[in-house]
Parts: structure tokens; C-alpha cells; sequence
């Protein structure tokens, strides 16, 4: 990671808000993220947290990454470090060089994130119109997006006229539309009900096929890690730390009832599940001693 | 008419709601009715010789002297010149303010210097500085213009910082991640989420600014309504007087009223919830 070149990362380090020092530019190309040591410790007034214990890991590129975990495992912490909106405390981060003209990453945000006073177009817009992109770009690229997201006659409505799912796939468009080097995911899904859940992961994948992006997908539901990644890290109770990592067997392009209804799909959720498990239990039990 | 009302209906499937534009038209009427009988009984009083008209001079008398002035343009004269001034200041106070509170709601080193300052300054009565801001600025425009701009400044700067502080903190976070500058930021972000409040401070800084250009016209003017109305009591012209306060009455309700639509226009994303 030393050997990295001085001057290439000086792009990208803008891009993701870190000082050099602590993010170089990966020179391998099959390898898009490493993580060697990273951690997080956010200093309050009642005293230092530790969210994210020191992490070792990489991430291959095309790797649709899943990160399942109990609730303040560090999950978000570690996706917004990613997602250049917090700096570790320790440790190295080093992301692949993106193409040219192409953004390192895009996130869609937990909860609701799109700006109410945009337009749905607008929304999906935004990534590009900030790097200026020509109008004519704009229209065509936004308007695919919307299209395969089956937004289209809805790009001059705004937030408060959708429905929750709605909202969720603009702001998927979103990410997808700004064309990023990497997908950052952070559940995207969990507010929505089941029927909701399974189509959008079907047009996530179908999305996706298109071009193969690296993603990193955090969620909390085992289901959706074992049918969507390649790659699944299972995170301990906080302090947070990879417990376990585990490869998806299954082939691509996938349907996802289809998936659902092998036996060894039923078989690779128990087995994860047994490991989450006593992380869990062990998380709850924190909380429960917290508010005694 | 008779059609809108049938696909209403048609769609709920509910007389209810026929009954309900019914409602919607005598409400609309009382609000304009109120004022009406009001002026009726003023006018009835007046005439019966129940009030002294000396002071309050019936309606019908205050309507005629508004024609009076209308016609020799005397009215006009006075009108722009309060308008001009209203404008002016309101451009020169509420611009900076705007920019200020928008940049104070984003920097919290800003806010830290600044708020100080704003808050011990704005309890002061904007009134009492005139003779300050006369002082500074002598008789002409200037002091006009200073004073109405001051009294619009308090109300944007606070409403637009305020405005920004509302905004959910993702929406920055998104901004960020999606690499705008700070510039884009202040556009994309800041300034449109704030808008809401910002039209607030808007129309509370031109009720206030109507206040304070009355006033600076009284004391050191030789036109606008101001002057109009205190060279009325000079000449015991109590009609006069009442034509200035009318003007300035429904120039506030014409101001609140194109904010409205202004709202309507500016910040679809809030209508319609």
C-alpha cells in the first residue's frame, strides 16, 4: 500500500474529503477497496466511543459486498468513511483510481434523502448537474435511469406526491444515474414493506446486471444479504469488527423468488444466521444494560 | 360552474362535497362582508351625527378626498416616493441579509461571530435610532432608505438563518457525497430549503419596513404618505390623514397577498401536503 503513487491520489482524495496521508490510491486493479487497520473512535462529552474496532479487508472489484450486522455494530460508520462523510480515527483506506470523469462513489442514504424541494428528474439529476455535466447527457442518462426504475411519469413530480417505495427507487436512480466507480448502500430497503422489498431487489439486480459496479450493501436482514451479494461480512456487537465472511455460491443473473424457494438458500441463510445470532443477543443485552 | 360541481361530486361520490363549495363561498363572503358593515355603521354614525367628525370623518368624506387627490396628482406623487424608498430599502436590507443569514446558518464559525451582535442589536426599537440615522445620513433619501432597510433586515437575516438550521442534516450529507462545491451547496441546498422561512422573514420585514417609512416621512420628508399625512394634520385636514391610512393599508394587504402568490410559485415542493 506504501508503493502507491504520490501524485494520482490527489483527485480522488478531494472527491472523498481525506487528507492524504491516509488514503492512497490502489495500483492492482482487481482489488477496488482496502481497508488495513481502519478504525473509528467519535470522542463525546460522556467519553470516547469506539464504533469501529481496527478492520482488514478488501474488496474485489465487481464484488457486490453485503454487510450484515446488529443495530450500532458500526455499519453506517464504516460506509460513510467510505463515503468520504467521516474520517477514521486510525488505520489506511485505499480506493482504486476511478475512471476518468467518473465519481469514486455515490451512496443512497438510509431513511428519506431526497431534497423535497426537487423535482423527481432534479433529484436524479443532482449528481451530475454538480459536476456539470451537459444538459444533453443529463436528460438521457437520467431519463434511462428513471425508465428502468419505472419513474418516468413521475420526473416533474416531487417527494411529497410518492409513495415510501417510490421515493426509494428515485433516490437508487439517483447513484445509478451519477454512474459512480462504487455503489454505497446503506439499507436501502429497510423502510419498506415485503412485497416492496423483493421487487426493488429484483430491479436493483436487473440495474446492476447492466454494469456490474462494485457495491457495498449494508443491511440487517439476512434474507436480502444471502439474495442480492457475492460476499457477505458478518459484523460482531458494538465495538464493531468482522466476525466472519462468507461467499455466495449461487450464479448470475438471479431471480429473486426463484433463489428463494432452493434448498440452499434455506441452508445458507440458517448457517449466517447462526453466526448473527449471539451478536444479537449480545447487542441487545448491551442495551439492556445501557438503560438500566 | 354547474360542471365542476357535478365531477366533483361524481368522483367521491359524496354530495358533500357541493355542500362543502357552498361553505367555501359564504365564508369568503363574510370575510369580505366584515369590513363592509363595519364602514356601513361609520358611515350611519357619521351621518346621524353620533361620533364627531371632526376626528372621524364619515367614510363617504374619505373616499371623495381620495378622488380629490387622485385627480390632481398629489396622491401619486407621495405614493411613489414611499414606494421608491420601500424598494430601495428593501433591496439594500434584505440582499445582505438574505446572504448573511443563509451563510450563518451554514458556517458555525459564522453564527458564533455574528449572532452576538444581531441578537443584542435587534431588541432595539428601529424607531428610536432616527434621530441617529438623521444625524448620519441627514435629510435625504439616504436616511429614508437606511431606515426601511433596517427594519427588513432583522427579520430575513434571522428567518434565513433559522431557514438553514431546519434543514434535515442528510441533505448535506447527500450534497457532499455527490461532490458539490460550496457555492453548489449554498444554491442546492442552503437556500432552497430555507426558502420557506425565508418568505416569512420577507413578509414580516415589509410589515415592518411600511411602519418605519411612515414614520422617517413624518419627521424629516417633504413627500411620500408620511409626510402626506403629517402635512394633513399641519392643514387640519383629518380626510387627508385617512387617505394615508388607507393607502398604507391596502399597500400591506397587496404586498402580503403577492407573497402568497409568490410562495405559490417559489416553493411548490410545500403546497398541496
Amino acid at each position: 500500500m506504501a508503493q502507491a503513487p504520490a501524485a494520482a491520489p490527489l483527485a480522488l482524495n478531494e472527491e472523498a474529503g481525506l487528507s492524504m496521508s491516509d488514503t492512497m490510491t490502489l495500483a492492482a486493479a482487481d482489488t477496488k477497496i482496502r481497508l488495513r487497520g481502519l478504525s473509528k473512535t467519535f470522542y463525546t462529552k460522556s467519553g470516547a466511543f469506539t464504533a469501529l474496532e481496527p478492520m482488514n479487508l478488501d474488496i474485489p472489484t465487481g464484488c457486490f459486498f453485503m454487510i450484515v450486522g446488529p443495530s450500532g455494530c458500526g455499519k453506517t460508520t464504516l460506509l460513510r468513511i467510505l463515503a468520504g462523510l467521516e474520517k477514521q480515527t486510525d488505520g489506511t483506506l485505499e480506493i482504486a483510481a476511478p475512471p476518468k470523469d467518473c465519481p469514486s462513489n455515490s451512496m443512497v442514504f438510509q431513511g428519506d434523502s431526497l431534497f423535497p424541494w426537487m423535482t423527481v428528474f432534479e433529484n436524479a439529476a443532482y449528481g451530475l448537474r454538480m459536476r456539470n455535466r451537459p444538459a444533453g447527457e443529463i436528460k438521457d442518462t437520467v431519463g434511462h435511469y428513471l425508465q428502468r426504475t419505472g419513474l418516468s411519469r413521475f420526473h416533474n413530480s416531487y417527494p411529497h406526491q410518492l409513495s415510501g417505495g417510490m421515493r426509494q427507487r428515485v433516490s437508487i436512480a439517483r447513484a445509478f444515474a451519477n454512474d459512480p466507480d462504487i455503489l454505497l448502500m446503506d439499507e436501502p430497503f429497510s423502510a419498506l414493506d415485503e412485497q416492496n422489498k423483493i421487487l426493488l431487489q429484483e430491479e436493483l439486480l436487473r440495474i446492476w446486471e447492466e454494469t456490474r459496479k462494485t457495491v457495498m450493501f449494508i443491511t440487517h436482514s439476512v434474507d436480502e444479504a444471502v439474495t442480492l451479494g457475492d460476499r457477505i461480512m458478518i459484523m460482531t456487537a458494538h465495538p464493531g469488527r468482522s466476525k466472519l465472511i462468507v461467499d455466495v455460491p449461487f450464479e448470475r443473473p438471479r431471480k429473486v423468488l426463484e433463489l428463494r424457494a432452493r434448498p440452499e438458500y434455506g441452508e445458507l441463510v440458517y448457517s449466517i444466521w447462526g453466526h448473527l445470532r449471539d451478536e444479537v443477543q449480545r447487542a441487545r443485552a448491551q442495551d439492556e444494560g445501557q438503560a438500566k | 360552474m354547474s360542471q365542476q360541481i357535478s365531477t366533483s361530486a361524481g368522483k367521491s361520490r359524496r354530495p358533500v362535497s357541493s355542500f362543502r363549495f357552498s361553505q367555501d363561498a359564504i365564508e369568503r363572503m363574510l370575510n369580505f362582508a366584515s369590513p363592509v358593515i363595519l364602514l356601513l355603521i361609520w358611515e350611519i354614525c357619521a351621518r346621524l351625527g353620533w361620533i364627531d367628525v371632526r376626528f372621524f370623518p364619515a367614510p363617504s368624506k374619505i373616499f371623495d378626498q381620495l378622488m380629490i387627490l387622485a385627480k390632481s396628482g398629489q396622491l401619486w406623487i407621495h405614493f411613489a416616493a414611499s414606494m421608491q424608498r420601500l424598494f430601495w430599502g428593501f433591496l439594500f436590507g434584505g440582499i445582505p441579509a438574505l446572504i448573511l443569514g443563509v451563510s450563518m446558518g451554514l458556517s458555525r464559525t459564522l453564527r458564533m461571530l455574528v449572532e452576538p451582535v444581531i441578537s443584542a442589536t435587534y431588541p432595539v426599537p428601529k424607531s428610536a435610532i432616527l434621530p441617529l440615522v438623521l444625524l448620519i445620513f441627514g435629510l435625504g433619501e439616504s436616511s429614508k432608505i437606511f431606515m426601511v432597510g433596517i427594519g427588513i433586515f432583522y427579520p430575513i437575516v434571522i428567518n434565513s438563518m433559522a431557514g438553514v438550521l431546519e434543514i434535515n442534516k442528510i441533505h448535506f450529507d447527500v450534497s457532499r457525497n455527490f461532490g458539490a462545491s460550496r457555492w453548489q451547496v449554498f444554491r442546492t441546498v442552503a437556500l432552497p430549503g430555507a426558502m420557506p422561512l425565508i418568505l416569512t422573514g420577507v413578509r414580516l420585514g415589509i410589515g415592518l419596513g411600511l411602519v418605519l417609512i411612515s414614520l422617517a416621512e413624518i419627521v424629516g420628508a417633504k413627500s411620500g404618505l408620511g409626510f402626506m399625512m403629517w402635512n394633513a394634520w399641519e392643514i387640519l385636514s383629518v380626510e387627508t390623514m385617512y387617505v394615508g391610512l388607507l393607502v398604507i393599508a391596502i399597500l400591506g394587504i397587496a404586498f402580503s397577498q403577492a407573497i402568497t402568490e409568490l410562495e405559490r410559485y417559489i416553493v411548490p415542493w410545500k403546497h398541496g401536503r
